[in-house]
């Protein structure tokens, strides 16, 4: 395992042949998304495209999943002052999980992946523990309500699947980390988060990436599923 | 992933006790079809009136497998915060789970409209295994995580059967995710990790009504 830098990619450069294809992909859709998303700024030669259909959608869990594991290893490299070890454990789990969520989609998109992510944690304290649980459970609960939003724009069951068998670990990590904000309480299913109908956010991608976005530096364009609702 | 009456392929007593509610229909298609007709015979012509009320079947069936869960869960908290054995420190989680399960009950009620199940006779001893389960906090912990863990992979074993209605399948991964909020903050109180790996395995209709069925009244 490579350790990850807020201002580092997450592994080795892309060729330039790639580049070139995500760079073309981009230019494209800036008019489209360019309403819709913030602006993610230029800082990176690199950006990417999403991609249409089912890999459109997969490319945008992983990329949700690749600011979580950068932000959990993060965590875990400098930990907060004073971590017991009972957090410093459930969080090294969580980070473990968010990894092997990053990975798999990596795999199963092959090819198809988007670029590594170059992210920014810079309005994060990573010394402090509200900070970082705070900053977590935002992660979290956007995960939940991304996928939860995300379902019904796969065609794939299989990718369905995939999305489920992920989405509830989200889910028990967004309960998990707000219980430890505020113990013993609702919290972990709040009325900010499960409505009158006993129902869990669900979010569209325009959304989730607007709220992703300040942690993002590379330009993620994705003409093909910002607008989905 | 099934795409025949999923009902209608299981125990035959187990569907006429699910079906129960209907049974001024039931027994009228059970006429009509003479009376040594199979309870998985009847259901299937029972889900075709179904039909008319403006769901597929297949939606209309799982939403039903959905509602089942949700009301023996609902019961199961009911059940449970009348007597007085649940930890006054945890009271207010319990209050909260069982809120929502009584939400997701009349959400998937008012979904299903006429089509909707009854509420199941729920035995929470399991025919004596739990006898305890309202009086030993421990006992009750055990089968709420087993509900909320089951709960969580059944919708997920079910979203594939959802996706021809996006709104429907929305809403049931919406509740899938509450479930396993759920499942978390039980393992928790319990002492628990709250997960098992970094994947939630779902588990088939039949899985699921096989891991219910000593909670259901004979």
């Amino acid at each position: 395992m490579q350790t990850h830098n807020d201002n580092s990619t997450l592994s080795p450069p892309r060729s330039r042949r790639t580049i070139l294809k995500w760079s073309g992909a981009t230019v494209a859709t800036i008019a489209l998304a360019g309403g819709l998303l913030p602006n993610f700024g230029i800082s990176t030669a690199m950006a990417a495209d999403l991609g249409e259909g089912d890999i459109g959608i997969l490319n945008y869990a992983y990329a949700l999943e690749q600011l979580e594991a950068a932000f959990y290893t993060k965590v875990i490299d400098s930990p907060y002052s004073d971590m017991p070890e009972a957090e410093k454990m459930i969080l090294t789990e969580i980070k473990d999980h968010e990894v092997a969520h990053r990975d798999f989609l990596k795999k199963a998109l092959a090819e198809k992946a988007i670029p590594d992510l170059e992210v920014d944690f810079s309005k994060v304290d990573f010394t402090k523990r509200e900070s970082v649980l705070g900053t977590a459970k935002v992660f979290e609960d956007l995960g939940v309500s991304a996928y939860n939003g995300a379902g019904k724009l796969i065609k794939n069951p299989d990718y369905l699947l995939a999305a489920g068998k992920i989405v509830s670990v989200e889910a028990r990590h967004a309960a998990t980390i707000r219980d430890m904000l505020q113990p013993g309480s609702v919290a972990f299913a709040g009325a900010d988060v499960v409505d009158k109908n006993g129902l869990d956010g669900a979010k569209p991608p325009a959304d989730v990436l607007k709220a992703a976005g300040p942690f993002i530096k590379t330009e993620v364009t994705a003409k093909s599923i910002v607008g989905k609702k | 992933m099934n795409t025949q009456s999923i009902l209608g392929q299981l125990d035959p007593e187990l569907v006429s006790r699910l079906v129960g509610n209907r049974r001024g229909l039931f027994a009228s298609v059970a006429k009509s079809l003479g009376v040594f007709a199979s309870a998985p015979l009847v259901l299937a012509a029972a889900s075709t009136e179904v039909f008319a009320a403006g769901l597929p079947k297949q939606i209309v069936d799982t939403l039903n497998f959905a509602l089942t869960l949700e009301h023996i869960e609902d019961a199961f908290y009911r059940s449970a915060l009348e007597k007085e054995f649940i930890p006054k420190e945890h009271k207010e989680v319990f209050n909260n789970i069982g809120l929502h399960e009584a939400q997701h009950v009349k959400f998937l009620t008012g979904a299903l409209g006429a089509a909707a199940v009854k509420r199941p006779e729920a035995d929470f001893t399991a025919g004596g295994k739990y006898a305890d389960v309202f009086s030993n906090f421990d006992t009750f912990l055990t089968l709420s995580q087993t509900f909320e863990d089951l709960g969580v992979a059944a919708y997920k074993g079910q979203a594939g059967n959802l996706m021809e209605n996006g709104d429907i399948l929305t809403a049931a991964l919406q509740i899938h995710s509450v479930e396993a909020r759920h499942a978390a903050i039980v393992r928790r109180i319990g002492g628990k990790k709250a997960w098992d790996t970094a994947f939630d395995e779902p588990k088939t209709m039949e899985e699921v009504l096989a891991a219910a069925k000593p909670f259901l009244k004979a």
